[in-house]
């Protein structure tokens, strides 16, 4: 009997050891699949290499994380300490005071040639939607693939072409939703890029956004989630599909489907961390985000991923793809060559109309 | 032996009987509470109370009193009829909260939640905010007015003055394609922006033709089970149960595989050339591929129920129906199917509420006429963050289920009901 | 046997197999005349029930055909026979009411509605359950569901009546008063009336006639008194009504008679019925209350000695368990008066019979005397 207790004792010792040495665990939030592992690949890796007391764990939630931040901040039990989000989703959780303000130059890393964070992002990404809140890692588009094998002769190449069902017959695969594909209708219908928002503000303009998509109405599967796209282009589901620049080029590159893109008005969107509000491990994840964001690392998830890092100083960095060895220079959305024509969202826009839009988009698809 | 003269049944020691039984009632009722506790605790905590939280938020609007204090307070006094701006006094209140505000963070709560009933307001308070922070004294009124012209404008007040209220009608409005005019009478949603009463009279009418489906599949697939060898049965159970084992997630996405125009059996209805190939039948992305799939999916719970139900008939039933004279048909229709009464009322209840919630298959499958309300609950919980929304539709879809029960109730009786 | 009335159902070679290895009914022929109440009596498994089944149509006959009213009915469906069934668990539609479940046979066969409540009432006044019609089975006991179930299998006036097992889930008394019911229901329509059981006082109180089942084959098929009185084999003999066995050899065969050598020497003279010859094996069958005690002197041929192995009282009689020429089961019935000298368990008796109820009969099966 003297020994079990001794031996209980010995286990507890050890277990209480154990705890004491035990890695500080950050729960960081992100969208699985290619994006995490580009992530996991390009920042966490090399950052619990550099710190061994600090565990990254990775959680899936992708769009469900915004719920899910409020939920926990309303509860006042805050477990997540960095989260993956776009531009938008940042802007209500900021707005909804969800998340912390972050003060650019104190939290992050300056550029190698001593440029201050604030100068060194892409102008107006740090204050996006006049937040305070976001600190972004990369740029992607949603821009348009289309099935190489689906047209004779002519090839698609600009915006106009996903609007002429004549010249380029066949469906074509949107997302379900208002933003991006009100402005491209109006682009398509000839409205000049500058003046989309202000139309779009008065009722003739949306009328006249759903009259341009009612042109291609019967003709569109609307998609929900990501990986929908690309598989509906690799089935020949569809002919022309709007799908995130990074799904293209995996389906393109990585999977060597039959598809190209269309770069004409792609739309550039912002994806970057938050951090939540109420957070146990905000000095841990303060160092963290300083070594995530910085440029090389920025750089390097574009080994693995076709978005290209949100700093000016990480562009002459990228290289080459990881493992297939392809120069990703000319898949990066922001490569010059790529990007003569693009849609810029106005974010403080769509803060302002998205439920009146997502009613009347939604009553539209009804119809 | 003194008696009592009442003529209350008593025990030999003279307590009244009623209340001795009463006693030793207690411990064994005491034991069957102890032994539901766990239960009703679980109930209590993981599903009363947070349903009855999410109907609260539906109603919930204490937003805009506590970001704007003082300005919900002075502008009680003032008349949302009259065309007239608030005074000075009120623009006071307002650049006072615009700044503490600001520096708690919490205006774009203030923002976002008036920009539901007005679109603009989000990016008004935002501006508001910034440029508030730098107003040091009066004219208050002048200088909001001049950092937006909205704040000059009396339905921006009349809005502010609606909601500072704790509790709102708003939701419940969107919810049924309803909103308050600025004069606050209930209006119609201009037409562009009616979306939620066709969502829930589609949602009703498709669970409807697919609880109707499910019967008719289910009903001869579960008389088989019930009426065939068990060794039989048991394999066809199995098949039955078979897609409970595999994900949601993978099923649905077998039927995209099957039902696309360039799947399976389009592939298949082409090369026995009864179609074209450029005649391939669109069955899915729209309200078809939604039905086919949910039946698919919840033909199960149409079926255990049904079976349950239809293993207690004894077959002497139907032979004494025929040995009375009943033609096979006559003695199913009059004597085997209102014995099924119970199941079919059973699984029609499952499968309707059921499908009612359902939202991922039509999320992946339904595309733009095959979608349901609650995919809509889903948008508003997940990305638009507008869970007061949410909730008022949350609660109307409760309500309609509720009251759906008890038109079934009437109707069928809920004691028929049985589930297994 | 002459024939006086007509036959309303034959049965001619059937035979039945569910597996197609095994026969359940092997070459039935059966004949049963109008007006008869004929009890297909047997073991669990006997066969009795697929007989039921193949007649009201619910089964069909592997080989054979079976003739209603000498119309071959083996491709008539079940509801064009108009045969009225009893089931086991009555089979009353339990979301009927007492006079719909009535109404349903007159319904399907379109009778007008002002008929089919006259006679709706006359039946049940003839179970004797007028003003139960608007009540539910459920709220009915066995014993009225039991009526309700006859009721609904006469109401169409069938001129054949097939129960099955009826009563078997009714206690006792119940079980006696419906047996004098359904007799005199039997008497007063004139119908014919084939009633399955595996109750032999039952089968004895009611029928006309007997038919007993075993192993698919009808063993005998005879009138109650016949069936208890002259037993053709030993299945028949112990199946109805008590019996004892004595197991032995036939030493010498005279006529109608034969003696028989028992297990332990003694000598037996018995009635010869179902043994081939000298030398055969042979079961003597016996009933227990034909046996004397202590003959004191009449003349008996059969005179024989038992050991009182165990006593039970049983009021007006007490039931003896002997040990008689080794076999210990033989049971006497020692009735409760005063000229009966009290028994007591060990002594030795002196037991008699008479040669003509002492059947000697097939030593059946496994139970054959050791050579």
């Amino acid at each position: 009997m003297k020994r079990v207790w001794s031996s209980l004792a010995m286990v507890a010792a050890l277990a209480l050891a154990a705890g004491s040495a035990q890695a500080q665990n950050l729960n960081v939030v992100s969208w699985g699949g290619a994006y995490t592992a580009s992530q996991q690949q390009a920042y966490h890796d090399p950052y619990m290499a550099a710190n061994p007391g600090v565990k990254i764990v990775n959680h899936d939630l992708g769009s469900g994380a915004l719920a899910k931040l409020r939920a926990e901040v309303e509860s006042g039990k805050v477990t997540l300490d960095l989260i993956d989000m776009t531009a938008a989703d940042a802007i209500i959780a900021c707005d909804e005071g969800l998340v912390e303000p972050i003060e650019p130059d104190t939290w992050l890393a300056a550029a190698p040639d001593g440029t201050p964070a604030s100068k060194d992002f892409f102008a107006g990404t740090l204050t996006v939607g006049g937040t305070n809140c976001f600190i972004p890692q990369i740029v992607y588009s949603t821009t348009f693939g289309y099935r190489t094998d689906a047209f004779k002769g002519k090839q698609p190449s600009s915006l106009l072409d996903v609007f002429d069902l004549k010249a380029f017959p066949g469906k074509r695969a949107l997302e379900k939703r208002p933003n991006n594909n009100m402005e491209w209708a109006l682009i398509a219908d000839g409205v000049p890029a500058k003046d989309v928002y202000k139309m779009l503000s008065t009722d003739e303009g949306v009328a006249r956004a759903f009259a341009k998509l009612d042109t291609i109405k019967d003709q569109v599967i609307w998609w929900t989630k990501g990986a929908q796209p690309p598989q509906l282009l690799a089935d020949g589901e569809v002919v022309i599909a709007s799908a995130y620049n990074g799904r293209l080029f995996s389906a393109i590159v990585e999977k060597k489907q039959p598809i190209a893109i269309v770069w004409d008005w792609q739309a550039f969107d912002l994806d970057g961390w938050v951090v939540p509000k109420g957070g146990k491990n905000l000095a841990a994840v303060k160092k963290y985000v300083r070594f995530a964001t910085d440029t090389q690392r920025l750089a390097d998830q574009a080994k693995y991923i076709s978005y290209g890092p949100a700093r000016h100083s990480s562009a002459g960095l990228v290289g080459k793809h990881a493992k297939l060895g392809v120069d990703m220079k000319p898949h990066m959305p922001t490569s010059p060559e790529n990007s003569k024509t693009v849609l810029i969202s106005d974010y403080v826009w769509w803060a302002d109309h998205q439920a009146e839009l997502n009613d009347k988009f939604n009553a539209w698809l009804a119809k | 032996m003194p008696t009592p003269t009442d003529d209350v049944m008593r025990t030999a020691d003279g307590t009244p009987l009623k209340i001795s039984l009463q006693r030793a009632l207690v411990r064994s009722r005491l034991r069957a509470l102890l032994l539901v506790l766990p239960l009703l605790a679980f109930v209590l905590v993981f599903f009363l109370f947070p349903i009855g939280h999410m109907l609260f938020r539906s109603v919930d609007n204490r937003i805009v009193g506590s970001v704007l204090p003082r300005t919900a307070v002075a502008i009680q006094d003032w008349d949302p009829d009259r065309a007239k701006l608030p005074d000075e006094a009120v623009f006071e209140a307002l650049v006072r909260d615009i700044q503490a505000a600001f520096k708690d963070r919490t205006l774009g709560r203030v923002g976002r939640r008036l920009n539901y009933e007005k679109p603009g307001m989000s990016s008004l308070f935002r501006k508001s905010g910034r440029g508030a922070a730098r107003i040091t004294g009066a004219p208050y009124r002048d200088r909001m007015i001049a950092i937006d012209k909205r704040w000059g404008d009396s339905s921006t007040w009349r809005l502010i003055h609606r909601e500072s209220g704790a509790l709102t009608s708003a939701y419940f409005l969107a919810a049924a394609d309803l909103k308050l005019s600025e004069r606050g009478a209930i209006v119609r949603q201009p037409e562009p922006r009616r979306i939620y009463l066709t969502l829930f009279y589609r949602t009703l009418w498709m669970s409807g033709l697919i609880t109707v489906l499910c019967l008719l599949l289910g009903y001869p697939v579960s008389y088989l089970l019930a009426t065939l060898p068990l060794r039989i049965s048991n394999l066809l159970m199995i098949l039955v149960l078979l897609p409970f084992w595999t994900s949601l997630l993978v099923r649905t996405t077998a039927w995209i595989a099957l039902l696309q125009t360039e799947g399976v059996l389009n592939d298949i209805m082409v090369f026995a050339g009864l179609l074209s190939e450029d005649g391939r039948l669109q069955m899915i992305h729209n309200k078809f591929g939604t039905v086919v799939a949910m039946v698919h999916i919840l033909l199960p719970f149409m079926i255990l129920p049904l079976y349950s139900v239809m293993k207690t008939i004894p077959p002497s039933l139907m032979r004494a129906a025929r040995s009375l004279g009943a033609t096979p048909f006559t003695a199913f229709v009059r004597v085997y199917m209102p014995n099924t009464v119970a199941g079919v009322g059973a699984g029609c209840i499952m499968v309707f509420i059921l499908s009612i919630g359902y939202y991922i298959t039509p999320a992946l499958v339904g595309g733009r006429t095959g979608t349901f309300i609650s995919n809509f609950i889903a948008l508003h919980v997940g990305e638009t963050l507008n869970w007061g929304l949410a909730a008022a539709l949350g609660a109307l879809l409760l309500g309609l289920v509720l009251a759906l029960y008890l038109i079934y109730d009437r109707i069928v009786g809920v004691d028929n009901m049985k589930l297994g | 046997m002459v024939e006086t009335k007509p036959r309303i159902v034959r049965f001619d070679r059937v035979q039945k197999s569910y597996d197609g290895e095994t026969l359940v009914i092997k070459d039935l022929n059966l004949d049963i005349e109008a007006g008869e109440f004929l009890t297909m009596l047997g073991p669990s498994g006997s066969g009795k029930t697929t007989c039921l089944m193949m007649l009201a149509g619910f089964e069909p006959a592997t080989y054979g055909e079976i003739y209603l009213n000498d119309q071959p009915i083996n491709h008539v469906a079940p509801h064009r026979r108009s045969i009225g069934m009893v089931f086991q668990n009555y089979a009353l539609f339990p979301h009927m009411t007492v006079a719909e479940n009535l109404a349903f046979p007159l319904q399907v066969r379109k009778v007008p509605k002002p008929d089919i409540r006259v006679k709706v009432e006359r039946i049940l006044d003839m179970v004797r359950l007028s003003g139960f019609e608007s009540r539910q089975p459920a709220q009915l006991s066995g014993g009225q569901q039991q009526r309700v179930a006859v009721a609904r299998a006469l109401v169409f006036e069938p001129a054949l009546v097939l129960m099955d097992e009826p009563l078997g889930a009714l206690d006792k008394n119940l079980r006696e008063e419906m047996q004098y019911e359904i007799k005199r229901i039997h008497d007063n329509l004139g119908i014919t009336v084939i009633y399955v059981t595996h109750d032999q006082s039952e089968a004895l109180t009611m029928s006309s006639r007997i038919a007993v089942f075993n192993d698919g084959v009808i063993q005998q098929l005879a009138t109650p008194s016949v069936l208890y009185e002259e037993p053709e084999n030993a299945f028949v003999a112990q199946f109805i009504g008590e019996n004892n066995r004595l197991r032995g050899k036939v030493a010498s065969v005279d006529g109608d008679y034969c003696e028989v050598v028992l297990r332990d020497g003694a000598t037996v003279r018995a009635l010869k019925v179902n043994v081939s010859g000298k030398g055969a094996s042979t079961c003597l069958s016996l009933r227990p209350e034909r046996v004397a005690i202590e003959p004191n002197g009449q003349a008996e041929e059969n005179v024989l000695n038992g050991r009182v192995e165990e006593l039970i009282y049983l009021g007006d009689h007490i039931r003896a368990r002997l040990t008689v020429a080794g076999e210990d089961e033989f049971i006497v019935k020692v009735p409760n008066a005063p000229r009966h000298a009290s028994l007591s368990e060990g002594t030795w008796i002196q037991l008699a019979w008479a040669a003509e109820d002492c059947r000697a009969l097939d030593a059946s099966g496994k139970e054959a005397a050791p050579a």
